[in-house]
Formats: structure tokens, sequence, C-alpha cells
């Protein structure tokens, strides 16, 4: 059988290997890892693996950047016969990924030193979720995305529950696990149904498929749409969908929730772009109303649930939902600058949000447990650089000039505005003010309240968790200030519309 | 003019606020010393624009000093700044009353100086910013930037329910802005759309004026609702007594001198500027509203017994004056109403000065605890009596010249609501003359006995304020030469994109 198959003519796809790099990187660099802390345990220094995770992301960030040159510019590239595409979305959430590696290995270190976890299993797996990130960025096939989707999500079910000692840890990944199993379920059952409708998986004869043929009878295919956006929705955590985030955002180990909310967040929405506003894009009609329901629940749920909660990485989680409701806001204007200001949120949004995180870890103290925000209080008097870097945080996802994420809030808008989506856009900035009292609560509570007479752990800031929060901070505001460039990088990484 | 003296003026605070934040905590001093020196340095420019802005006919009505630069060229956004008769005294008040109420309230800065002080240095530019912005990106963005400086001015040095009225404040003006935000995006899409530019370049769309009148009615809508809050207008004013009470002394002093003053500017500038027929078919609105803050604010202030709740409550009575002489679109009400913005910064300034240097004193602001001050401190008082003659309007003084041209100009637009709002007038006598009799009058009781009198230091900070409020009740010609010619070029601009034509005098009488 052997010699008859080796006499078939067999033309695998021509693959161009040096646009995988950064697979290689990261797996590569995940199973070195691995087998290097087996095989030789107790050789290497503290500090080693996150230095080489450092090394990793800083190398996938470098070679996303080369790509970026020879793609963005009007030159996607396919690989393996259409399963894979090199565009500038691509490469865009890979360095989006990129930089949540590189940040959350900065804040991993002094985290797993201070809980006293060795940990290089942790790091190997969130390289493999990176990658697993990736693949689902760059997918055009629907089961491409599914299997980036999966491996993205396996690593983080383990990552949530990787704090041992702590049993709300545990209780996270399990709950993580279960419900992101049931999405799962509901995503794949969406392909099918796309692929009973349409014939094909691939999003490129899918769309050419909706845009030459009238479906007669396309229940199929809206059932198919709905699936799929359950399945996206709950990755993104977006209304109603969110249920788990709350629980596993606190339960999770902080620098691996700050993991979580960036680069599990950007790999959703990058296929959700590609998906619903590429190969869709003739549906729009159907799917839009779909959209713009999820956005509004998302901010109405986030901004107002986020009040309530005393707990500040709750509040960050719920903060989290309504961001996820702006970007929708942005991608429901199913246009290039829509999109554009979709990336450009998701770019702004996960440096904050890793950057809060990493406050929040750092507040956290022993045991990653003080979390309400009454360990907040007095912050500026005992640690004023980090209560001042939290505020620079806290008031960019707010939403106030001069801050990454001021523009972003603005381009979204802008966006909606310019789709005349005017309902939208007045009520994601009553959102914004809704949203502006929690975290005006956490400011308070630094600034504004006495500290805590107790005889609390001081907050440490150690090296490396600086260096990240100096990053965080530095992007934060300096693309408040002249944001022209990154402006323009999303817009460059914008898919090639269709039907616009 | 090649030296960019406007950008200046918003830069020097701003690189104070910088300079502020670098500074060792622990020197005071040097913060102190930095904080003052920039902000005079900031007057001092503001009074050099004053004095360089040019009065020859042909450029006297149009904006002067303009430099432009771009800055967000994907959006069409220009750092766009310019000057002209309205927003002139506007600057120079704000380079005037900082370093007054950041030299007059510094007992307030009892705790981290170094933070107090970059805060208000950075408002400063952010009202700066506001007042001279030409570009609507840019005007959004330096007036929603004046909100966290004050926010944590209100909270983190106010008396009382500080933290509570911060967030009230801060919330209540964002959500305003949330309208403005999207009416204003709204705007340059339209327009776009319209005109096959993309700009947020406010002369341009306001001399295009390519967005058909009926939605320009909706977008003058959501512009108005962030005006509304800020100057506050009657029903959206309840953030105001408690931010003024609770502001330390710095606070109250920009908040009401200025902060407000972004409202009342706004609705001249992004109001009647750039939706001219909007403005028109809302007027008979906006003129009710003010109105009814006119009385509601002066009926409010007769009931308080905090001293400076009461001027709160009087400065919604004033703002509704000047809403009321910017909707009746004449010349005279409109000139009046410039004035009496700055007429309002100068005479509540100078009041929320005097009544924290009570509390510094008393450590109350009560009306009944205080009594018969005037026998222990009578420069205090004499000071106090001016200050309040000025505010409630006698001839004279600068609060005269204001409201009676808001009133003669209205007249001839408003009538009746003119009749109304004069009762305003009257109240405002009774509230302000009551408060001062119950505290500077009557028989002195021992806690008062030894009410210290105005110091050197105070002196000298009423002084210029005093100096201003003679000098424009006497002999405000030099100031309504600078305003007059813009005013009457705003109201040739509305007269041509709507159907509104600005009554004569003469035609009125020969018609009768």
């Amino acid at each position: 059988v052997i010699t008859v198959l080796a006499q078939l003519p067999f033309t695998g796809p021509t693959v161009d290997w040096f646009q995988l790099t950064p697979f290689f990187i990261l797996i590569g660099g995940g199973l070195v890892l691995m087998l290097a802390a087996a095989l030789f345990p107790g050789v290497w220094p503290r500090g080693s693996y996150a230095g080489f995770t450092f090394l990793l992301g800083t190398a996938t960030l470098v070679v996303s950047f080369v790509q970026w040159h020879s793609v963005a510019h009007g030159h996607p590239k396919n690989l393996f016969d259409g399963a894979l595409s090199v565009d500038g979305l691509s490469i865009f959430i890979s360095i989006v990924i990129s930089i949540a590696v590189i940040l959350t290995a900065l804040f991993l270190d002094d985290y797993l030193r201070r809980e006293d976890i060795e940990g290089p299993e942790i790091y190997a797996l969130m390289l493999m979720s990176a990658a697993g990130g990736i693949v689902m960025a760059w997918s055009s096939d629907l089961i491409v995305i599914f299997l980036g989707l999966e491996t993205l999500s396996l690593a983080l079910y383990v990552l949530a529950a990787s704090h041992l000692r702590r049993i709300r840890s545990q209780e996270a990944g399990v709950k993580y696990f279960i419900l992101g199993g049931f999405s799962s379920a509901f995503f794949l059952y969406g392909i099918a149904l796309v692929y009973g409708a349409t014939g094909s998986t691939n999003l490129d004869q899918i769309f050419t498929f909706l845009a030459n043929t009238t479906l007669l009878d396309d229940g199929l295919l809206l059932a198919g749409f709905a699936l799929l956006l359950v399945g996206f929705a709950f990755k993104v955590s977006a209304a109603p969908f969110h249920m788990w985030t709350p629980d596993v955002y606190e339960g999770s180990p902080t620098p691996v929730t700050g993991f979580m909310a960036a680069a599990s967040k950007a790999a959703a929405f990058a296929a959700l772009i590609r998906v619903f506003v590429v190969a869709f894009t003739n549906y729009k009609v159907d799917w839009r109303p779909m959209v713009f329901a999820l956005a509004l629940i998302s901010l109405a749920v986030g901004s107002v649930l986020a009040i309530v909660q005393t707990n500040v990485k709750r509040m960050l989680a719920y903060s989290s939902i309504a961001h996820a409701g702006y970007i929708l806001v942005g991608i429901e204007a199913v246009s290039a600058r829509g999109t554009a200001s979709a990336l450009f949120y998701i770019l702004a949004y996960s440096v904050m949000i890793l950057g809060s995180f990493g406050v929040v870890m750092l507040v956290g103290r022993k045991g990653d447990a003080s979390h309400s925000l009454d360990a907040y209080r007095g912050l500026s008097h005992t640690r004023p650089v980090l209560a001042f870097t939290f505020t620079v945080l806290l008031l960019a996802q707010a939403g106030v000039p001069f801050t990454a994420g001021f523009v972003a809030k603005f381009d979204v808008i802008l966006a909606a505005v310019d789709a005349k989506s005017y309902t939208l856009g007045v009520l994601a900035m009553l959102a914004a003010v809704v949203a502006a009292f929690m975290y005006l609560r956490i400011v308070v509570s630094m600034y504004m309240s006495d500290p805590a007479a107790t005889d609390a752990e001081p907050v440490r800031v150690p090296y490396a968790a600086g260096l990240g929060l100096t990053l965080a901070l530095a992007f934060t505001v300096i693309v408040g200030f002249v944001p022209g460039a990154v402006l323009d990088f999303a817009r460059d990484a914008v898919p090639v519309f269709a039907s616009r | 003019m090649d030296f960019p003296i406007l950008t200046t003026i918003i830069a020097v605070p701003a690189f104070g606020a910088l300079l502020t934040a670098l500074m060792p905590k622990a020197r005071t001093d040097l913060v102190r010393l930095i904080g003052i020196a920039f902000a005079l340095a900031t007057a001092a420019l503001c009074i050099y624009l004053v004095i360089e802005f040019s009065t020859s006919p042909g450029s006297v009505a149009g904006f002067q000093f303009v430099s432009q630069h771009s800055w967000i060229k994907q959006w069409g956004i220009s750092w766009h700044v310019g000057v002209d008769g309205i927003s002139l005294f506007l600057v120079a008040l704000t380079g005037v009353l900082f370093p007054l109420a950041f030299w007059g309230g510094d007992a307030d800065a009892s705790h981290d100086v170094k933070a107090y002080t970059a805060w208000l240095l950075l408002l400063e530019a952010g009202v700066l910013g506001t007042f001279l912005s030409l570009d609507l990106f840019l005007f959004f963005i330096m007036f929603e930037v004046t909100l966290v400086p004050m926010y944590f001015i209100i909270g983190g040095w106010g008396h009382g329910e500080r933290v509570y009225a911060a967030i009230k404040f801060f919330l209540f003006t964002m959500a305003g802005s949330a309208f403005m935000l999207v009416g204003l995006l709204a705007t340059v899409f339209l327009h776009e759309e319209a005109t096959g530019v993309l700009t947020f370049d406010v002369t341009v769309i306001a001399a295009d004026q390519a967005i058909a009148p009926t939605t320009t009615r909706w977008l003058f809508l959501a512009f108005a609702m962030a005006f509304a809050v800020k100057t506050p207008l009657f029903p959206l004013h309840t953030w105001l007594p408690d931010a003024h009470t609770n502001a330390p002394t710095a606070g109250s002093v920009i908040l009401a001198g200025l902060l407000l003053k972004l409202g009342t500017y706004g609705f001249l500038r992004y109001g009647l500027y750039l939706f001219p027929n909007a403005a028109d078919w809302w007027a008979p609105v906006f003129i009710t509203l003010g109105v009814i803050g006119i009385i509601y604010g002066a009926i409010c202030a007769c009931m308080q017994r905090d001293l400076k709740r009461l001027i709160a409550y009087s400065s919604v009575a004033h703002l509704g004056f000047i809403v009321l002489g910017t909707f009746a679109l004449t010349t005279q009400s409109i000139s009046g109403g410039v004035l009496q913005m700055l007429n309002h910064g100068v005479s509540t300034g100078a009041l929320f000065l005097l009544v924290g240097w009570i509390y510094e004193r008393r450590h109350t602001r009560e009306i009944a605890e205080l009594k018969g001050l005037q026998k222990v401190a009578p420069i205090f008082a004499a000071c106090f009596t001016v200050v309040m003659l000025s505010s409630l309007g006698l001839p004279g003084l600068n609060g005269f010249v204001g409201e009676f041209l808001v009133l003669i100009g209205s007249f001839l637009t408003a009538r009746w609501w003119v009749v109304v709002a004069a009762i305003g007038v009257i109240l405002a006598a009774l509230y302000l003359l009551w408060a001062y009799q119950r505290v500077f009058h009557g028989q002195i009781d021992e806690p008062n006995r030894h009410f210290p009198e105005l110091q050197l230091k105070e002196g000298l900070i009423m002084l210029p304020l005093l100096a201003l409020i003679f000098f424009v009740g006497i002999y405000p010609k030099p100031l309504l030469d600078r305003i007059q010619p813009s005013v009457n070029s705003l109201i040739a601009h509305v007269e041509q994109h709507s159907n509104y034509r600005q009554p004569t005098v003469g035609t009125q009488v020969a018609g009768k």
C-alpha cells in the first residue's frame, strides 16, 4: 500500500516557512523550557524562566514587525491552501499577543516568587496558549479557528487553576473548563450548520458562495451565525455570555487573569472580525442586530454591575465586559473605519488591562487575596508612584483625555456615528459615565481615604513588575498624546473588504 | 504674529504642573514657589495678550493670534487656537484668578502641597485650552481634562462631604459630555458628507453651514446638554451647591469664576457660532430656563444658612442672566453676557475668597454663628461690602454694567422674560444684604470677638479684584470696544444663516 501511495503524485501545499516563525518561537521555546526544567531541575536560577519567556515574547514581537513590512502593504499571504492567512490583521493580533506575553512574563516572575511556586509549566502553558491565540487570529478556516480556540483555551483552563494552594484558583479552573466546554460545543455546532448551509468551512469560499448565491431558505445559516456568535461572545466575555468572567478572573492567579483578559480577548475578536465582518459581510443585515444587542447588554451589564462590586479584581472583570461592549460597538459599524477602531481598542485595552492587573497583583500581597477596595486605602501615602500609575491606567479605561483609552473610545464612537449608529454611540458614552464611577471608587480609596490602620504587609514593587508597569504606563500616555502612528497601524491592519 | 503666544499660554501652566510633579515631595516651599511663579507667568502672558489684542477695524472682530498645526491627520484634527473678543477677557480672567486663588487659598493645602499645586496648574492649562481652542476635538479634550484636576481638588482638599461632591461633579459633567461627544462627531461626519472634507475645525464647519437646519437642532441639543450641566441651567444644577460648598477655597473660586464660564462660553462658540439656525430655534427654551434659573437660584439663596451655599445658589442666578443675554441674541445682551461672565468671575471669586478666610478664622460658614464682625474687622467688612454690592449690581460697580446691558438688550427680543428676570435683581439685593447684615452687623458675641482683621496678604489679593470691580464699573468702554465687534460679527453670522433679524431700537419705536 505504501508503495502505491508513494507512487501517486502528491503535491502538498507549498508553505512559506518563514511566515510560521512566531509559532516556532512560541511552541519551540515552550518545549525547550519544559525540557530544560524537567531534565535539569534546580539548575536554573530563579527568574531565568521568566527571562526566557520575555525573550521569546520579544522575539515574536520583532518577527511580527518584520512580517508586517512584507505583508501589510497589500500583500497578504495564504498558507496551507488558505487555512491560515498572513495579513495585517494576523500580524496586528500577533503583536498584541506578544505584548501580552512580555508583560505577563514580567509580572509572573514576581508573583511566582512571592507565592513560592516554581512554575516552569506556567510559562510553557502561557506560550502554548499564545500560540493558540495566534492560530485563531491567523486562521481563515472555521475548523482551524476551532483548533486555535481549543489550544488557547485548554492551556488557559490549566493556567487558571495553576495556583495549587488557592482553592479559588482550582474553582476558577474547573468553572472555566466546564463553561468553556459548553461554548466550544456551541461553536462547533455553529460551524457544522454554516458548513451545511454553504458547503465549505473555508472563509474565502464561504464569502464567495454567499456573494454569488441567493439562499432560498437561510434558516440553517442564520442558526449557524447565532451559534458561532455565542461561542465568540463567551470567549470575549460579552454579556449575556459573561457569567464565568467575574469568578474566573477573580479566582485565577492575577497575572494569568491579565493574560487571559488581553490575549484571549484579542484572539477571539480577531476571529470574530474575520468570520463575521469579512466572510459574512453580505449578511450583515441579519447579524448586525445580534452584535448590537450583545454590545448594548455588555455595556450595561459591565458598567452597572461593576459599581456594586467591592473586590477590585471583580470590578476589573466587569469593566472588561464593558470593554468588550465597546469593541463590539466598533465591529457593529461593519466598516473599515469600525474595524480599525475595534483593533485599536483591542491594543489599547490589552495594555491597560495588563498594567491594571499588574498593579492588582502587587497589591494582592502574599496569598493573592487582598483584593478588596479596602486593601487600596491610602496607597497614595505608602506607594505614591504605584498609586499614580494605577490612577492613570484606571482613568485611561474610563476614557479621560490624553490617554490611549480616550483615543480608543473616541475612535469606536467615531466609527459608530459614521455608520449612523447614534443610539449605540450615546448609550456607549453613558455607559462610560457609569463605569467612570467605578474607576473613581478605586481612586477615592487610594487617594481620599486614610490608610487602613492595620499591620498589613507593605506592598512591594520589584524591578521586573516595575518595568512592566512602566511600559504599560508609557504606552498609555504616549499613545494618548500622539496616537497618529498607532491609528495608522490599526487602519493598515484592517482586512480587505469586499462589499464596501 | 509669529510667536505662538496662545500655545505658550496653554503650555506654561501645563509645563509648571509637570515640573511640580517632578519636585521632591518634602520641598513644599519650592513647590509653592514654582506654583505661584508659573501662575504669575501665565497671568503676565494673558495680560500681554489683552494689550496686544488688535482693535483696528480690520481685525478686531475675527480670531487673532491664530496658530494651527496638524495633529491627528487621520481624523482631520489640528491644534488650532485663536482668540477673539468673546474669549479674550475670559482668558485674561483665568490668568488673573488662578494666582490669586492659589495664593489666597493656600491654607487649604495643608497636606500634599505638591499634588495640590500640580492639579491646579493642570486645571489652568485645561481651562485656557478650552477658551482658546478652535478645533472641536481639542475643545472636547480640554473641556474633559478640566474634570480630573477639579475632581481631585474637591475630593482631596475639600470639606465635609467632599468625596460625594467630587464624584457628583465628575459624573454630572461627564454625562453631559457624553451627549456632546456624539453630537460633535455627528457634526463632523455630516459636514463631511455634505462637503467631502473631514475636519474638526470649528471655523470651517461654522462657515460652511453645510448641515440641514433641522438636523442641526438635534446637534445643538447634544452640545447644549454638556453646557447646560456645566453652566448650570435649571434643572441640571444640583451638582453645583454640593461641589461649591465642599470644595476648598481655591477650588470654589475657580469653579465659580471659571469652570461655569466654560458652559456659557460653549453656548456662544459652539451653540450660536456653530449652529446659528438651531440656536435661534431653541432660543425661547433657553431663555426660559435662564429666567427660571435666575428666580430659582435667588429664592434658594435666600434660604441658605451656609454662606458658601448661598453664594453657590447666587451663581445659579447670575449664570441665568448670562444665558438670558446669550439667547436674547442682540448686540447689547450678548455683550452684556460676555461682560457679566467676567464680572461674575471677579465678584464671586472674591466672595469665595472672603468666605474662605472667614472659615479659616472661625472654622464655620454658618451664618447664624457669625455676628457683628464689622466691629472687630472693619476693613474686612468694607471689602466684603464692595464685593457684595458688585455682585448685586450696584451702579458704579462692575456687576451693574453687565446686568444692565443684558436686561436692556434682552428687552428688545424677550420683553416679558426680562420683566420676570428683573425680579431676580431685587431678590439678589435681598439675599446678599440680608446675609451681610446677619454676619457683619448686630451685637458681637464672644467667639466672634477675636475675629482677626484683614491681613496684608489678603489685602494684596483683594486689591486687583477690587480694582477690576471699580474699573469695569466706571469705565467699561475699553472692554466693550473689544467685545462688541466680535459679538456683532457673531450676530451677523446668526442673521445670515437664519430668519432671525436683530431688531433695531429705532424701528421698534417707529413701529409703535
